[in-house]
């Protein structure tokens, strides 16, 4: 479907015609009876898969299917959070390709996703952290992901708000990636769903996936709410339902799903222009453009689908924040929700192929997902074109099995 | 707040009083264990939307392990029994089948 660019000139000639010829920004489509490939679940993950599948590989008689509405799960329940400071190699190189992919997204897409990359901390607050974010930041230098390390004076000057002297957790330093950010987790949806659209590909909402239609162990399409769907090719890109799906397929994923939180609070003046992450008592925070603080904290303990969560996290999170953030503690809350995730055994994800001819699967990004967005995206699509990809060859479901794991569990390159 | 009855206290706790400590009824395999059997113990969960067994420590209580019958989907509780059994008790199982009809997890329905 052609497209209007969005551009300044597009905007004043909008202005003069009181803004009547806006189209929509990607097209309503009914599902078609065959795609060359499916792609379940329209977040930010899969609408990126879809995306450079056609970008890169040509690939454009795709359809992405999703039960709710798009960019509803996840990607619009994160706290925006992008950086690549991860220790293990396989990590690194994912995560630094997606961050590099953020750079230049909104030119790419057409679509202004409000990348800012304001530069993100890791606090350390324990010796334990000194070292291993000390550590990280040789591993990065290697990998050629730009961080350093910083002495907690620096600390202070970046964020002046926050108290580097408290009794029980002072601030050490910080492992500091002046290239990480944020970006507007709802806008990265939407750009690549009208990219997608542009490129011709069905954006399917309200399309639930019932069961996965195979023959002689080999994918031949998917039986959804709106009727069956024939495919050679199926993703599946679901987070925290990746296990329900994987079910009906016939296999079964190393995945839990666990309620992850965060909140907001009410709106105030700029008071911080960088992410701070605070992984020894389990939150991070960052001011959004509207002003409110966002925050993040811990997952639930146990296996839960409800998107909300349990409070007493809340409490622990922000309460923890407060010797750290003495200011938060006269803030008002406005709003809290839950993100379903999808966590593995190494707290790495999966990109893989599956016991099943034809079906990939990507998922496993746990409580980190929104930043991989777009490298998740591409390598996913390298997988599915060509059925492998340097950067996917060490996120396989069967590494397990191996005994090869992507250990960032204990390398404090994660939240949690 | 999840409240789950502990069967060996008899105390109705709170969340903040428990430990979760993942799923009920594993195998746990041992030398000479196939490959297969193995990646199922060490990696592969149950993950159900839905009904799911799972172990539970009251912890700030008696201190003693349970298993609980829950609905990860609405987390309705279906009942906590004593941790001394390789599969859910059958009263347990009864109220599950009353209320989820036709439901099954792992090898049990």
């Amino acid at each position: 479907m052609p497209m209007k660019r969005y551009s300044a000139f597009a905007i004043a000639r909008e202005a003069m015609r009181n803004h009547t010829g806006w189209d929509r920004a990607w097209a309503r489509a009914e599902p078609k009876a065959r795609y060359d490939a499916i792609i379940v679940g329209a977040g930010g993950h899969g609408l990126a898969t879809a995306y450079y599948l056609g970008k890169n590989f040509g690939i454009t008689n795709v359809a992405v299917l999703e039960k709710g509405w798009l960019g509803g799960g996840n990607t619009g329940r994160n706290t925006t959070i992008i950086r690549s400071n991860y220790l293990q190699d396989p990590s690194a190189a994912i995560y630094e390709k997606s961050r590099s992919l953020y750079e230049t997204m909104s030119q790419d897409l057409n679509y202004n996703v409000m990348f800012s990359p304001r530069g993100v901390i890791m606090l350390a607050q324990t010796h334990h952290e000194v070292r291993g974010y000390k550590r990280t930041a040789h591993a990065n230098a290697l990998q050629g992901v730009t961080t350093e390390w910083i002495e907690p004076a620096r600390v202070k000057e970046l964020c002046p708000i926050m108290n580097i002297d408290g009794p029980r957790y002072p601030v050490l330093g910080g492992l500091w990636q002046a290239r990480g950010g944020t970006a507007r987790h709802d806008a990265v949806a939407w750009g690549y769903a009208r990219a997608c659209s542009a490129m011709g590909m069905d954006i399917i909402q309200q399309c639930e996936v019932t069961a996965v239609r195979q023959e002689n162990g080999k994918v031949v399409g998917v039986d959804t709410s709106k009727g069956p769907i024939d495919c050679d090719k199926l993703g599946m890109v679901v987070a925290g339902h990746s296990g329900v799906l994987a079910q009906m397929a016939g296999f079964r994923l190393p995945i839990e799903s666990v309620a992850l939180q965060a909140l907001v609070s009410e709106p105030i003046k700029p008071c911080m222009d960088i992410v701070v992450m605070a992984n020894t008592v389990h939150g991070y925070l960052s001011q959004s453009d509207k002003g409110e603080m966002v925050i993040g904290g811990g997952t639930d303990g146990y296996n839960n689908y409800t998107q909300r969560g349990s409070f007493h996290h809340i409490e622990e999170t922000v309460r923890a924040l407060v010797e750290t953030f003495p200011m938060i503690s006269r803030l008002k809350m406005l709003r809290q929700w839950g993100g379903i995730v999808d966590v593995t055994g190494d707290r790495s994800p999966i990109l893989s192929k599956t016991p099943v001819e034809g079906i990939f699967v990507n998922c496993g990004w746990g409580t980190g997902g929104f930043k991989a967005t777009p490298g998740s995206g591409w390598a996913m699509a390298e997988l599915m074109a060509k059925g492998h990809s340097p950067l996917t060859d060490e996120f396989s479901m069967f590494r397990f099995r191996e005994g090869k794991f992507i250990d960032e569990s204990v390398a404090a390159g994660v939240a949690h | 707040m999840l409240i789950l009855h502990c069967p060996c206290c008899g105390v109705d706790a709170d969340e903040t009083d428990l430990h979760a400590g993942g799923q009920a009824h594993l195998t746990r395999e041992g030398p000479g264990s196939s490959d297969d059997d193995f990646e199922d113990y060490l990696f592969l969960r149950e993950n159900p939307k839905g009904v799911h067994f799972e172990r539970w420590r009251h912890v700030y209580g008696c201190g003693k392990w349970f298993l609980a019958a829950r609905c990860t989907n609405t987390l309705e509780v279906f009942g906590t029994y004593p941790a001394q059994t390789t599969e859910p008790p059958q009263h347990i199982k009864d109220i599950i089948s009353q209320k989820r009809p036709g439901w099954s997890w792992g090898n049990f329905s």
